[in-house]
């Protein structure tokens, strides 16, 4: 498996630099969690890691593949990407949706190879699907939602999955739900990055963190190094304590 | 049911062409019309089938299939239930075309004049259209579009309004209100092969749109180059769509209903809408003008675009409310 290294990466938006010089490394078998305010960048970052919005400088390499170098079709094979607020626009039933993932691999016509719908039977089981998988997709509960729409990015098994704000406009059930499952993508190996504005999540389940503010890096490394009060604070502009008791660490921001 | 759909549309399409050839001012017997078919015979009933109704019912099915599925290509490409090929100015661009032959008495003395101009102004339209959008995405299309539909609309208003003799005023007018009667060979000959074309390049898009389902973003990283399947999505609905107003006029709606008609039975995916949309635009084309013929009210035949227009309306209303409960 690979691990997804950018260097001096630089992105310009309409004129404005949203990302200068940023130089990160995310793991292979390892959840990265990116932070930062809203506007920081981190959209910006994880649409150029996922090789969907070309960088003004600056590498950005999947393995030793430069993302540029792989083919439209074999980096969406070897990569997902779930933008925020994913969705369905037609009411399709959610195996149909889920089968929408391995779109990459598929002929220009015809129907689903037999062993591609075992990948979706499997991918539907492991994501607690099976009971859904005719429901149409704009009837789901954000919660179900959010389920099949990782499954889609999932059914693929690609190596590398970038994921940004998993948790917006769940309860803190499927949230946990939801960055438990990226973390289990993690432990199987995979590259696994994913934006949150939870920083508790982050700090609970991340392996490392990405700290970004106004288009800078401010913090990249192991959690427990990054997620301090002082970082946080900066991070955020917000006073920051961290408090540890028997249930673990939990971030207070105490302005 | 998803599997039986297409078999069970193309033997309706069947069944009501078979009608066609029989039905009109002068009808047939079914004997009369294989005869005609199989045994070539300079006879009434030979002439009216192979150079009246044979045309004509083709152009139908034509006309109707393309107009179907550019709808469900357009529909699922924007993601919006209420797309249909007229908002791109493609039949708008056509219309003016025609109505431009028709002005400068081009086709007074060369049948085939407004049907060419009418191709050379939905490419016309559908390039402008393209220079337009070029940078934008999915909804500056949509405007672009439809800049250009209400820029071209008023041009034709503008033909009717300075028309040099009440004849030509008439003739646009009867033009515009969209007919397939006195059409003959030439006509299929000449729109088919566009028509056919288009058809085919949109075919070919139908695994893109399941994926467009998700949204620009997600299909783009899925592999869909969005904007190229955007342009071909528009050159085939030109090329189609353009040959059919060219040779037809104006006939609306069929876009906008066949694919809504067929949609809940495969599912809403919108690869699987592409064929059967296709036949139900031929079977409502073919049987709107199997109406025209028979339904007379004295005066002259009702025009198949009119006649779609009072069916279609009426659909389109419905559709708003339905779609307005289903997302309230």
């Amino acid at each position: 498996m690979s691990a997804l290294q950018i260097d001096g990466l630089s992105i310009a938006r309409g004129g404005r630099t949203v990302l200068s010089d940023v130089t990160v490394r995310f793991g292979a078998g390892r959840l990265t969690a990116v932070i930062g305010p809203n506007g920081a960048g981190k959209s910006s970052l994880l649409e150029a890691a996922a090789g969907l919005l070309a960088p003004t400088s600056g590498t950005i390499r999947l393995g030793d593949d430069p993302l540029p170098s792989l083919g439209r079709r074999e980096l969406a094979r070897r990569r997902a990407y779930l933008p925020q607020r994913a969705g369905v626009e037609w009411p399709i039933g959610v195996a149909r949706v889920v089968a929408l993932g391995l779109a990459p691999s598929l002929p220009a016509f015809g129907d689903l190879p037999a062993a591609m719908r075992d990948a979706v039977e499997r991918t539907l089981a492991e994501c607690d699907l099976l009971a859904l998988r005719d429901r149409p997709a704009t009837e789901l509960s954000g919660g179900e939602l959010a389920r099949v729409m990782l499954a889609r990015a999932i059914v693929g098994d690609p190596e590398l999955l970038i994921v940004d704000e998993p948790t917006a406009g769940l309860d803190p059930r499927h949230a946990l739900d939801a960055v438990r499952r990226l973390r289990t993508r993690a432990d199987a190996g995979r590259t696994v990055i994913m934006a949150i504005h939870e920083v508790d999540l982050a700090l609970r389940f991340a392996d490392d963190v990405v700290a970004i503010r106004d288009g800078k890096l401010l913090a990249f490394g192991p959690t427990d190094e990054v997620m301090t009060a002082p970082t946080l604070a900066t991070l955020y502009d917000v006073r920051t304590h961290i408090r540890h008791d028997e249930h673990g660490a939990a971030v207070r921001f105490l302005d | 049911m998803s599997r039986w759909i297409n078999p069970l549309l193309a033997i309706l399409l069947l069944a009501s062409v078979a009608v066609s050839l029989l039905a009109g001012t002068v009808w047939l017997h079914p004997g009369e019309v294989t005869g005609a078919l199989l045994h070539p015979a300079p006879d009434l009933p030979g002439l009216i089938v192979r150079e009246i109704r044979l045309p004509r019912v083709l152009l139908a099915v034509l006309i109707g299939g393309i107009l179907g599925l550019s709808g469900a290509v357009l529909q699922g490409l924007l993601r919006n239930p209420l797309a249909e090929p007229g908002l791109l100015g493609v039949s708008v661009g056509a219309s003016l075309g025609a109505v431009i032959a028709i002005y400068y008495g081009f086709s007074a003395s060369f049948t085939l004049a407004s049907p060419l101009f009418g191709l050379g102004g939905a490419f016309l339209a559908a390039g402008l259209a393209f220079l337009l959008a070029r940078n934008g995405g999915t909804l500056a299309l949509i405007l672009a579009g439809s800049a250009i539909a209400s820029t071209v609309a008023a041009a034709t208003n503008l033909a009717l309004n300075l028309a040099p003799n009440p004849y030509a005023a008439y003739e646009i007018m009867n033009w515009l209100m969209g007919s397939i009667a006195e059409r003959s060979w030439d006509h299929v000959r000449l729109a088919a092969p566009f028509i056919l074309g288009g058809g085919a390049l949109l075919l070919f898009i139908g695994r893109a749109l399941d994926v467009l389902a998700l949204g620009d973003t997600q299909a783009e990283s899925l592999g869909i180059a969005v904007g190229r399947v955007r342009w071909i999505a528009l050159i085939g609905i030109a090329m189609g769509v353009g040959a059919a107003t060219a040779v037809a006029g104006a006939i609306g709606f069929v876009g906008l209903v066949a694919p809504h008609l067929v949609r809940p039975l495969v599912g809403h995916q919108p690869s699987k809408v592409l064929v059967p949309a296709t036949l139900t635009g031929a079977i409502i084309v073919v049987l709107a003008d199997i109406a025209t013929r028979v339904i007379r009210f004295g005066g002259p035949p009702i025009n198949l675009g009119v006649f779609m227009s009072l069916i279609g309306a009426p659909f389109f209303l419905w559709l708003v409310l339905h779609v307005r409960s289903r997302t309230a």
